[in-house]
């Protein structure tokens, strides 16, 4: 059984610590940085609720090792809120109902951050696609679409407006 | 649920990892996407004591066209190969097969030559490189060999690689331009997004007008080995395409596999299954040899 040192920048911190090879990077986010907004579902590499962006791209964190990631960047849940202001994706989740019990919403709001990441203007079957890796037990997706829809429209008004005052 | 306890090494050359997996032997397992490897581990049906963690060996991430063959590096994306332009207009056989595997998260890590190294026979992509009669690269202690996919699959995870080679390279060859009208397809029945086929038919063919020149069928999750459907290709080589013709290379087709009962079906749901999309998956693949779609 061997140790290593992951020297990792989560949510733009730099961190190391050493853990055991077999940590799952879930473990690693949960119980070592203490960020219990990535959820664990199933447990089988199947629900997608443990969903984060490693180097940019949408993961299951719960199907990887924390060792692999040495050397990487993260971004959870926790990195999205600035200064208390939510991102389009959480709002749009809070405007349009996006959620009922929750579980699965943190991994549903990272699919969704990767996809809008690469595709800005996705149609409702891309949005349905992207978000295909994420079970919801309660909502039956619709509202999680509108959400995501919302959010779109959101980015797009915010970097048009951006673009005007500069 | 937590892996048993292991040795990792995450070698940066492809030599180390070699010597690492000579070292070890059947005690190491080579850890690419992880998508297959992982929640076997969690669930403890692997149990390895070492893991060789290719992730960190550069240049084995591509695709491209070389020498007639599309080359896919072994750790290449599922991702990857869905957003290829080049994977998209010439291979759409690839595409289709590249789309359907897990779900859009897995296909962010898990690997082409993962896939197939696996040798799972519900995963997709041996039916898609046995019927483009692809040929896969094998790296060991002394240097590299080329094996034909046909050779590939030996047994139920099991393949041709010896323990102390890993999977570099994916061959395929490219389909003829001009004058021939090649054209491919994959069509696969799951339950869900996520879940493995029911059953899944990959083609590939070559058409002069409505005469079949040459095909290729591989069926996924109908048998304990990735197979062939060698039977129905003989009903369809040759033949010019009417419903006649399909519905006997379909029957073929279905009484030359081997599915199991399980969750997803009875054999005989399987077996009509397989013949139902055998003959859409030709009638697809017509077309777009044809043009129509692709």
């Amino acid at each position: 059984m061997s140790r290593h040192t992951v020297n990792v920048t989560v949510n733009g911190e730099v961190v190391s610590e050493e853990v055991e090879a077999r940590m799952l990077l879930v473990h690693f986010i949960r119980e070592v940085l203490d960020l219990t907004g990535t959820h664990i579902g199933c447990d089988t590499s199947n629900c997608g609720a443990c969903t984060v962006l490693l180097n940019g791209r949408a993961v299951k964190s719960c199907t990887i090792f924390a060792a692999q990631v040495d050397g990487g960047t993260i971004e959870t849940i926790e990195a999205l809120a600035v200064d208390g202001k939510l991102h389009p994706l959480q709002e749009g989740f809070w405007e349009k109902h996006g959620l009922q019990c929750g579980y699965c919403t943190p991994g549903m709001i990272m699919s969704a951050k990767h996809l809008l990441d690469k595709n800005p203007n996705p149609t409702e079957e891309e949005i349905r696609w992207g978000i295909s890796g994420n079970l919801c037990r309660c909502t039956g997706y619709n509202k999680i679409v509108e959400a995501i829809q919302y959010a779109a429209e959101k980015i797009e008004q915010g970097d048009s407006a951006e673009e005007v005052s500069a | 649920m937590i892996p048993g306890s292991f040795d990792y090494h995450a070698p940066t050359t492809l030599d180390d990892a070699v010597a690492l997996l000579t070292e070890h032997g059947g005690d190491a397992k080579i850890l690419a996407g992880g998508h297959s490897l992982i929640p076997a581990m969690r669930f403890r049906l692997a149990v390895p004591d070492v893991l060789i963690d290719i992730n960190r060996i550069p240049d084995l991430e591509y695709i491209r066209e070389e020498d007639g063959h599309l080359v896919i590096g072994g750790l290449t994306r599922e991702s990857a190969l869905e957003e290829s332009s080049l994977v998209q207009e010439k291979y759409p056989l690839l595409a289709d097969t590249a789309k359907v595997i897990a779900d859009p998260l897995v296909r962010n890590l898990a690997t082409v030559g993962g896939n197939l190294a696996h040798a799972d026979p519900a995963n997709d992509h041996p039916a898609t490189m046995l019927a483009y009669g692809a040929s896969v690269v094998a790296h060991g202690p002394n240097g590299a060999r080329t094996i034909a996919i046909d050779d590939f699959f030996v047994d139920l995870f099991a393949t041709a690689l010896e323990r102390s080679e890993i999977l570099t390279e994916i061959r395929i060859p490219t389909p003829p331009t001009g004058s021939a009208n090649a054209g491919g397809a994959y069509l696969k029945m799951e339950r869900k997004v996520g879940d493995y086929a029911v059953s899944a038919v990959a083609v590939q063919l070559v058409m002069d007008g409505d005469t079949v020149v040459s095909a290729r069928l591989g069926l996924t999750n109908v048998n304990p080995v990735p197979m062939r459907a060698i039977a129905a290709e003989a009903e369809l080589i040759g033949k010019e395409l009417n419903d006649e013709v399909l519905e006997a290379v379909g029957r073929a087709a279905a009484a030359e596999c081997d599915p199991s009962a399980d969750l997803r079906g009875s054999v005989e749901y399987k077996r009509d299954l397989t013949r139902v999309l055998t003959k859409r998956v030709i009638r697809k693949a017509v077309e777009r040899a044809k043009g129509g779609d692709s």
